[in-house]
């Protein structure tokens, strides 16, 4: 899927993007968001499916593909992932190729930040990250992707070592608080709550497109 | 009274039951696994022979499907659920009459990472093909592994991590056994979602296994092609 930066605008008036993001489809919605505060027609954006962390396999492949056919339409791509348990393996292929990615493991380190993050680790190792995303969508990812809501004993062997819930939020949304302290209590957990914004991906983007941006004028 | 099409496990001949075992493996019906194992049992098998024949050839089909793609992880935690209540009535029979026994191994999640799901299936299935495991848990500092090491005497080492910021740590560990010159008095096995083989390399290990049947085939070609070379040396 990609999604261009106006979907309402006639694509022929526009000047074409030079940067395509390709990202987790996990943060779509916070990417465009970020995406539709920047200078126009600078970036668009591409997502992978977001189950692929249960098959991190899959996501070097995917990305080449992406990558690929981002350069044979003329972007420049970037790659919004971290690394997203592929073992090193999607920093070996960008280091190679010379893309640029956001710096970090995983989206919950970006989103906090490194110091929040790692105070938050201090804080409880056993800790269970739910994002905005995660909390939407905790029903279909959790409780019947990990076999929770037909087996529900099999919390005991996941959460074995879980203590609490903390809830980083990209938003500052009631529904989902509660959505979130309800996760929390079915998982058997504390809740704790984080307010991060979009985290370090605003000064990344902010940070790349500002410096492409007299490129893009004229493209 | 019983349902029509109900299988009375009792009344399955051998080869039937076990197959039937196999079966309820792969569905995770816990009980049915409890009664087959005592079933089997009481028709004077051996417990290793229900061990091996009925259990691990079992698992290790959940495990192909698995690796495959046709089984997901909550269906193999069903069946490892399963085939860890078949254990607890084993266990202790195993000690009982000298299971033969083909090498130890301790085994841990490395220093903060509380995750071990896939240690915990590893530990069970090498432990159902005649492993000695000590496992050490999670979250474990290199002064625990060095401990083991020197209490247990162990053939080999098994390290697990589920994060890539903790599976660096794997590497402390083996420069802590090297710094110690006691690298080469283990085998080193590592495992764990994001690791392959180039970063099982990296760290010094000898080996990556990818799931918990690979784990079992590597260390037992390990301890062998060991002990051959022990034994060539005299």
């Amino acid at each position: 899927m990609t999604v261009n930066k106006r979907p309402g605008d006639a694509s022929e008036s526009i000047a074409t993007p030079r940067l395509r993001l390709i990202a987790c489809g996990a943060l779509a919605r916070e990417l465009l968001a970020i995406i539709n505060q920047l200078p126009p027609d600078v970036a668009d954006l591409t997502c992978l499916p977001a189950a692929w962390h249960n098959h991190p396999e899959k996501i070097v492949p995917g990305i080449k593909a992406k990558v690929k056919a981002a350069r044979k339409a003329g972007f420049t791509p970037v790659v919004i992932y971290g690394d997203c348990g592929t073992g090193g393996q999607l920093d070996t292929f960008l280091d190679a190729e010379n893309i640029a990615r956001i710096p970090g493991p995983h989206c919950y380190h970006s989103f906090m930040g490194e110091a929040d993050f790692d105070a938050a680790m201090d804080q409880e190792l056993g800790t269970f990250f739910l994002t905005d995303y995660m909390v939407r969508h905790f029903e279909r990812i959790v409780m019947k992707g990990m076999g929770l809501r037909d087996h529900p004993h099999l919390r005991d062997i996941y959460f074995a070592h879980y203590k609490r819930v903390l809830y980083i939020a990209q938003t500052d949304d009631a529904t989902l608080v509660e959505k979130a302290r309800q996760a929390a209590a079915t998982l058997q957990l504390d809740y704790d709550y984080h307010y991060t914004g979009y985290g370090d991906y605003t000064a990344f983007l902010d940070n790349l497109c500002s410096r492409r941006q007299p490129s893009v004028a004229t493209s | 009274m019983a349902d029509e099409d109900e299988i009375i496990l009792a009344d399955l001949d051998d080869d039937e039951l076990v197959q039937q075992m196999h079966d309820d493996l792969y569905d995770g019906l816990q009980d049915e696994i409890v009664e087959g194992v005592k079933i089997l049992l009481d028709r004077k098998w051996t417990p290793y022979e229900v061990l091996t024949k009925a259990l691990v050839e079992g698992m290790t089909i959940v495990g192909i499907d698995f690796r495959d793609g046709i089984l997901f992880v909550p269906e193999v935690l069903m069946a490892a659920n399963a085939m860890k209540a078949g254990m607890v009535i084993l266990r202790p029979l195993l000690a009982e009459t000298g299971a033969p026994r083909v090498g130890s191994m301790v085994i841990g999640t490395v220093k903060g990472d509380i995750h071990d799901i896939g240690k915990n299936l590893v530990s069970m299935m090498l432990e159902g093909a005649g492993f000695d495991v000590i496992d050490l848990g999670i979250n474990n500092p290199v002064e625990n592994y060095l401990d083991a090491l020197e209490e247990h005497k162990p053939d080999i080492l098994g390290m697990s991590a589920l994060l890539t910021t903790t599976m660096p740590y794997m590497k402390v560990v083996v420069d802590a056994m090297v710094e110690k010159g006691i690298r080469d008095d283990y085998i080193v096995l590592v495992g764990g979602a994001p690791l392959n083989e180039a970063f099982a390399e990296s760290v010094g290990a000898d080996a990556y296994c990818r799931d918990a049947a690979v784990a079992v085939e590597t260390a037992k070609e390990m301890i062998q092609a060991k002990r051959d070379r022990e034994q060539a040396a005299g």
